[in-house]
């Protein structure tokens, strides 16, 4: 087996797998605080990114501009903010003692209720998103220097730069791309030419991705806002008693889902231009989320990565044999066995059920 | 004053477990059965007949066949479009292989959907509650991978999309569109019926003890694995039936987009919006939810012009979506529970109380 | 105390049950035995391991060390439906019944396991599968009579105040047509009334059935009055066991009870 080969699988996986992570956050935060697996997540991120890129194409009208996209970038995370302490406020509340099939129904409507309206307000045309992180394949062996010099055959393959710098859009050219691309399959694999591609912006994913975690951390583990979160997560009740705000912090843990989802709906929609199926995403975030544990933020990415290399490895290894395109269901039977044997996830609570 | 039970006095248990015990509410039910099969196929125009009744009893089957696995057993499933898609398929390849007629093919391809669906209920032991509809996930998109991929199911056609062939019994044709409605009208009354039955029985009581309090249920001795497989099984049956008929009595042909995720939701929001656990539920869920897009296609030119398709769409979404909230916030038993409440207003009405 | 069966020979007996887990330690090295027809109590503080002990009998913990053995087949650990099938039925502390599902429901609930008709039958309610429907609805009217409960029948159960819970929760184990009842709590948060009823309700079934009855319960005069032979747990152990009236003045019982450490 070409081991190079399967690298390549492998941290093609990897890093879409971060994709997956940064969604399944956002269901993490809110099932933490509140027990409720948010199905609207997924129209979320959807929102967020049609939002942004609406935004972006009315102020800008075409002329790429750095203002107008913290502009956009703002005004969106403002709309964000709104939207789902507004999902707190008027779905949530209500429903504060139901169970949790109940809940889950209603952020099922919800997610029918948004993705509605963000296609009635914007449109329901498929938009490219720029975010200025070009999709050029970076070497990443080289750029460690674990590899021998590239021939000279394909000098713009090699940047020669920390991988996770994002670099100015504006010279790039779509000849670049081709011809590295032709270059790296006319001399068989990368391999030969002693360098390992990786996309530059899925490096940016994950760059950003591990930002995101330890900043949530950090910030459940070390602040007092982060110990009235994981309080309340423990034990609504014994959390009100001691004095703990419970609406306040729902309303923190909302909108900080809110911010996560804006910044998987940016990273998202560059990767696969912003249209309505983005909000399936969120059905792809349930394996995620079960084999890391539907409680833990380190679940989420861990989660995220073993589903992402091992849909990308199924789909390279085991799809030809069955007629390809089984990346659909494998991740839920993956998932499926984790919770035959292993309900919790990875790093999930174990539940004992006392009579 | 019209609604009142006075005066009826039940003598024998038999009388009072009886499917509807007071005589107003039998009357009622003659009168609509009457109605539907004697007058609807007189009066009603080729549209109705062809795109609102037979859609609607069709859906109504679907919602029933998820009532019992969610409503009744409290099993929670988004693999509904995956079961029904086995039943049409099944049909399908019954009727053109082995050129069975229809009142063996239908029961053969629920039979098998029914079979499909106890498989994919078996996580069912370990796995509850909400972590279900992770299992079911993993069966819609095995089977409408399968589908896809395999081309034997759709007997090698190029563009993956079958045809149904004529439904044929006794040398009668089912063709016109009033036999084709009286048709569907008859399987689906005779499947309602023995719906009723199960859940009114002792299966009924055994899977709404699941559904309550599993711990419980276990204790005083129900097996588990059989009252969940029957469930599934059951539950698939119905869905099966319904698909064959989409397949063949309502749409004449199947394609991708026919059992697709978002056919799935759709039943959920049947069953959610017209009342867990209430056979009746089942039959306002789909109606409502057949009715919903013509109601706003209708209303729309008040609003000033003709609605673009995408629009209805998202329209159809949002309030679909809000409706949903609405209700789980209101009266989370639905619009049977609504009924349910009006009737007992009827029986004191004129009185307040 | 006056009987209509006297107390007959070992029903039940549970030798040396030890149960932890999630790093408690429920039960250490507890054996007993239940006689036919008799009344027995099972005492001690809280979380002294009775609910636990009851648990393991039913089939719902399985016991890390210890064997039962229920009417002569010994076993290291029970199944729930396999005690229900042998006849063993019980109430819970915190009362489970199926909060959607009216009185009458629940209490046929008791008698699924007598009902035999099949799918297909049950669908058409033809002839056999309507017969024994009613049949065991003449049986569950009986306990309905027996309990006092004809006006609550067709009223969900979540409805209900707390103690008609409890009969109910009665009712759907007297159902089952028990050899052994087990009784968790079950004049917990009633008032003086109630709990008389609860007394007359026990020890008829007694009488009438002769089901054999382990009870928990905190009420000290209860206690005394009803049962012939009392179990007194603390901390998962066996601290005494016999007549009440022998065990009401154990020097360890009281000390247990009032807390003294040991």
């Amino acid at each position: 087996m070409d081991l190079l080969f399967f690298s390549k699988v492998v941290i093609g996986g990897l890093l879409s797998g971060v994709m997956y992570s940064l969604v399944a956050l956002g269901y993490v935060l809110i099932f933490k605080a509140s027990g409720v697996f948010n199905f609207a997540q997924g129209s979320m991120v959807l929102f967020a990114a049609l939002t942004f890129v609406s935004l972006v194409e009315r102020l800008g009208s075409g002329a790429p501009g750095d203002m107008i996209f913290w502009i956009a970038l703002a005004i969106t995370l403002v709309a964000m903010m709104a939207v789902a302490l507004g999902t707190e406020r008027f779905v949530l509340r209500p429903l504060v003692n139901q169970p949790l099939i109940v809940l889950f129904m209603a952020t099922l409507g919800l997610n029918y209720l948004l993705e509605g309206t963000a296609q009635a307000v914007w449109g329901n045309d498929v938009h490219r998103l720029e975010i200025g992180i070009s999709d050029r394949p970076v070497n990443v062996l080289q750029a460690f220097s674990f590899a021998k010099p590239m021939p000279a055959e394909a000098p713009k393959a090699a940047p020669g730069a920390e991988p996770a710098k994002p670099a100015p859009e504006a010279e790039k050219t779509e000849g670049d791309l081709d011809e590295i691309k032709v270059e790296a399959v006319d001399a068989g694999t990368e391999v030969a030419q002693g360098g390992l591609l990786v996309s530059q912006f899925d490096l940016f994913a994950a760059g950003m991705a591990g930002v995101l975690v330890l900043g949530l951390a950090s910030f459940f583990n070390y602040t007092r806002t982060g110990r009235a979160l994981r309080a309340v997560a423990d034990d609504h009740e014994a959390a009100l008693a001691v004095g703990i705000p419970l609406q306040f912090v729902w309303s923190v843990v909302w909108a900080t889902s809110g911010l996560v989802a804006l910044v998987a709906g940016l990273l998202w929609g560059s990767r696969l231009g912003v249209q309505f199926s983005l909000s399936l995403i969120v059905l792809k975030a349930l394996p995620v989320l079960i084999v890391g544990g539907f409680t833990s933020i380190t679940g989420a990415i861990v989660g995220g990565l073993i589903i992402g290399a091992t849909e990308k490895l199924a789909e390279v290894y085991i799809g030809p044999l069955l007629g390809g395109a089984i990346e659909n269901w494998f991740p839920y039977a993956v998932a499926t066995v984790f919770l035959l044997f292993r309900p919790q996830g990875l790093f999930g609570e174990k539940i004992i059920e006392r009579v | 004053m019209i609604y009142r039970e006075a005066g009826q006095f039940k003598t024998s248990y038999a009388a009072d477990q009886a499917v509807l015990p007071i005589r107003q509410d039998r009357i009622a039910m003659a009168a609509v059965l009457l109605f539907a099969y004697l007058v609807v196929p007189l009066i009603a125009d080729e549209y109705w007949l062809r795109s609102i009744l037979v859609p609607f009893l069709v859906y109504s089957l679907a919602a029933l066949g998820l009532n019992i696995l969610t409503g009744y057993a409290g099993l929670l499933s988004l693999g509904s479009a995956g079961f029904m898609a086995v039943g049409a398929f099944s049909a399908y390849n019954l009727a053109i292989r082995l050129g069975l007629p229809f009142y063996l093919y239908l029961p053969l391809a629920g039979l098998i959907a029914a079979g499909v669906g106890a498989v994919f209920g078996l996580p069912s032991l370990r796995i509850k509650g909400f972590y279900l509809i992770v299992t079911t996930l993993a069966a819609h998109f095995f089977i409408e991978w399968l589908f896809n991929k395999v081309p034997w199911f759709t007997n090698y056609t190029p563009s993956g999309v079958i045809s149904a062939p004529p439904m044929i019994a006794f040398g009668y044709e089912f063709a016109s569109p009033e036999s084709r409605y009286l048709l569907t009208l008859a399987i689906v009354t005779l499947m309602t019926l023995a719906a009723k039955n199960l859940v009114r029985g002792a299966l009924g009581r055994t899977w709404m003890a699941i559904r309550d309090m599993d711990v419980a249920a276990e204790i005083i001795g129900i097996r588990m694995l059989k009252a969940k497989m029957l469930a599934f099984a059951v539950s698939s049956f119905y869905l099966g039936v319904a698909g064959a008929l989409w397949a063949f009595l309502y749409l004449g042909a199947v394609d991708a987009q026919a059992f697709d995720i978002n056919r799935a939701f759709q039943i959920l929001f049947m069953v959610i919006i017209g009342g867990l656990g209430s056979i009746l539920g089942s039959f306002l869920g789909a109606g409502f939810i057949v009715l919903l897009p013509i109601l706003i296609n209708n209303t729309a030119p008040l609003f000033g012009g003709a609605i673009h398709a995408n629009t209805l769409a998202n329209l159809q979404d949002i309030i679909f979506g809000g409706l949903i909230i609405f209700f789980l916030i209101v009266e989370p038993l639905g619009l049977a529970r609504l009924w349910q409440i009006g009737k007992e207003k009827l029986r004191l009405w004129p009185f307040p109380h | 105390m006056q009987r209509s069966r006297p107390v007959g020979d070992v029903l039940l007996h549970v030798d040396d049950i030890s149960l932890s887990f999630g790093g408690v330690q429920a039960l250490s090295g507890v054996s007993f035995d239940i006689r036919r027809h008799e009344i027995r109590a099972i005492i001690g503080p809280n979380g002294a391991g009775k609910s636990s002990m009851l648990n393991v009998i039913n089939g719902f913990y399985h016991p890390q060390q210890g064997t039962i053995t229920f009417m002569g087949q010994t076993r290291k650990q029970m199944r729930p439906h396999e005690a229900a099938a042998q006849g063993i039925a019980r109430t819970f502390q915190n009362i489970a019944l199926f909060r959607g599902m009216s009185t009458l429901d629940n209490i046929m609930t008791g008698r699924l396991l007598k009902m035999r008709r099949g799918l297909f039958l049950q669908a058409l309610r033809l002839g056999p599968a309507d017969r024994e429907e009613i049949e065991h609805r003449a049986a569950v009217e009986r306990i309905i009579d027996f309990l006092e409960i004809q006006s609550i029948r067709k009223v969900p159960v979540g409805r209900l105040p707390y103690g008609l819970q409890k009969r109910v929760e009665l009712g759907r184990a007297l159902a089952a047509e028990p050899t052994l009842l087990l009784l968790d709590e079950p004049m917990a948060g009633m008032n003086v009334e109630e709990k008389e009823d609860m007394c007359r309700f026990i020890l008829d079934v007694n009488d009438e059935f002769g089901t054999t009855i382990v009870l928990i319960e905190h009420d000290m005069g209860v206690v005394m009055d009803l049962s012939d032979r009392v179990l007194v747990l603390d901390y998962g152990r066996k601290i005494a066991d016999g007549a009440p009236d022998a065990v009401r003045q154990d020097r360890r019982v009281i000390d247990a009870y009032l807390g003294v450490s040991h």
